[in-house]
């Protein structure tokens, strides 16, 4: 029955809670300069994450759980009416993709008469998403692919209709994903329409991207479709980002307020596509620090190697 | 004194360490679910109670230390920088340890009221953090110290109730 004396014990036992604080409270702060500053800590996380990863799965059973037995009451009325719209899409789509093969290789004739460079192809590999971060900060998925699969930090993630997110961290089976919703997180852009260029952030708060630094007078309109410029190196080209939903132009203001609609289910799908790694541009010898650390932080301060 | 004899008793309400554990792995288990939208801003850190629990009625044996160590395990969990969990929970259970004394003597609306000051410290410290790091703030995330506050009743009770039937099971 030790521990049901009352406190004088707990001062004879090893240094006061003042001492404690004081040295738990210098640890973090330690822990957290060296995290945030240098990215040291990982290796260590990745082991810990093994510990945590059976928790996280456990507490995301109940949903999965729920799906499943949602789908089983699913009827056979609606499941052959899907069948049908799916077989009527399937044939669609494989005409669209033979004429698209077509133009694939007439494409690359002509670029091949030019002597362009070729443009890369793209391998993706299918992951599942296993865990949404709960927390209001952030919008980040864990997906079911990670160091064991070749995933790497930077990896471009899209569903079927156009682009998720990137990875930004990567454990021995899982791997973090960012979306392009959360807070500041840039992608290069080009409108589909006029082919202007620019960037579009993540709002952070909401499912909802923005358009910055876009003059008052600039040539953009509502339900313009955004599609990945190519021109970062880490997107591929042509790929749909987001739709513009509302514009706003103040004379008071020197930018449009210009938001936009991802295309992509960014908060809805449970399936979706990694891209292999693009080939990257040739970076000038000067410069490759500045694009490793781009490549580490997807930020728009250091997306430009280029200009800095 | 009327109220002695209950506190005495409740201090006395047996806590094994396996009990202590596995409240603490339930309350990572519940923040991890999947909470969404605004049921994930208005979520209480069911860890921040839970340790808060323990420190208060037990602080020898969950102190500092060991709220730190749950705070990095916080921290694998959410993708968080190392040590942001931890630094909170430091405080947190500082706080606990501290004012253990004072809060095993209160009653709940008491203890809810001295309660609220700590999970408004631990909220702030993780917030002032990301705030440094990241640059901007979402002030909604601070609804969190106050369902967090609200659990603190039912949790105390709740956990009260099992530590009781633990006992009452070994003594037949």
């Amino acid at each position: 029955m030790m521990d049901n004396t009352q406190s004088f014990q707990f001062f004879n036992r090893g240094p006061s809670p003042a001492a404690r604080l004081v040295f738990f409270v210098v640890l973090s702060l330690l822990l957290l300069f060296v995290d945030a500053r240098y990215r040291y800590l990982e290796s260590a996380r990745s082991a810990l994450s093994v510990l945590v990863s059976p928790i996280q799965q456990l507490a995301t059973m109940p949903s999965i759980l729920w799906q499943q037995a949602s789908s089983f009451f699913v009827t056979q009325h609606k499941l052959l009416d899907e069948n049908k719209l799916l077989h009527q899409r399937h044939q669609r789509d494989a005409a669209q993709l033979s004429q698209f093969q077509a133009l694939q290789q007439e494409n690359q004739q002509l670029r091949n008469l030019l002597a362009l460079a070729q443009r890369s192809e793209f391998t993706a590999q299918l992951a599942e998403i296993v865990y949404a971060e709960r927390d209001v900060f952030k919008r980040r998925v864990l997906i079911n692919k990670g160091e064991s699969d070749n995933v790497q930090t930077g990896q471009v993630v899209m569903d079927d209709i156009g682009i998720v997110g990137q990875i930004t961290r990567v454990y021995p089976w899982l791997s973090a994903v960012t979306l392009i919703t959360e807070k500041d997180h840039a992608v290069p852009v080009q409108v589909l329409r006029n082919g202007l260029r620019t960037i579009v952030f993540g709002a952070g708060d909401t499912s909802q991207l923005s358009l910055r630094y876009m003059p008052v007078s600039s040539d953009i309109q509502t339900g313009d479709m955004l599609v990945t410029s190519g021109i970062d190196g880490i997107y591929p080209p042509g790929i749909p980002v987001a739709r513009v939903e509302k514009i706003e132009r103040d004379a008071a203001y020197p930018f449009a307020r210009i938001t936009c609609l991802p295309v992509a289910g960014v908060d809805s799908h449970r399936h979706l596509l990694i891209l292999a790694g693009l080939p990257k541009l040739l970076v000038p010898p000067m410069e490759q620090t500045a694009a490793a650390t781009a490549k580490k932080n997807i930020r728009a301060k250091g997306r430009n190697p280029e200009v800095q | 004194m009327p109220y002695f004899d209950s506190t005495s008793q409740q201090i006395q309400r047996p806590a094994s360490n396996t009990f202590i554990v596995l409240s603490v792995l339930i309350a990572l288990l519940l923040n991890g679910l999947p909470w969404e939208g605004i049921w994930l801003i208005l979520r209480p850190d069911f860890v921040a109670v839970v340790l808060l629990y323990w420190c208060t009625y037990k602080p020898q044996r969950v102190g500092i230390g060991l709220s730190w160590a749950v705070g990095i395990f916080a921290d694998v969990a959410d993708a968080s920088l190392f040590g942001q969990h931890a630094l909170a929970y430091t405080l947190l259970a500082f706080g606990g340890v501290v004012l253990h004394h004072r809060l095993q003597m209160f009653d709940l609306r008491q203890q809810t009221t001295q309660v609220f000051g700590i999970f408004v410290l631990t909220y702030a410290v993780y917030a002032l953090v990301h705030w440094q790091v990241n640059g901007y703030m979402v002030w909604s995330f601070f609804l969190g110290c106050l369902t967090s506050t609200l659990l603190w009743a039912p949790l105390s009770i709740t956990l009260q109730k099992m530590r009781q039937m633990r006992m009452d099971h070994d003594r037949t």
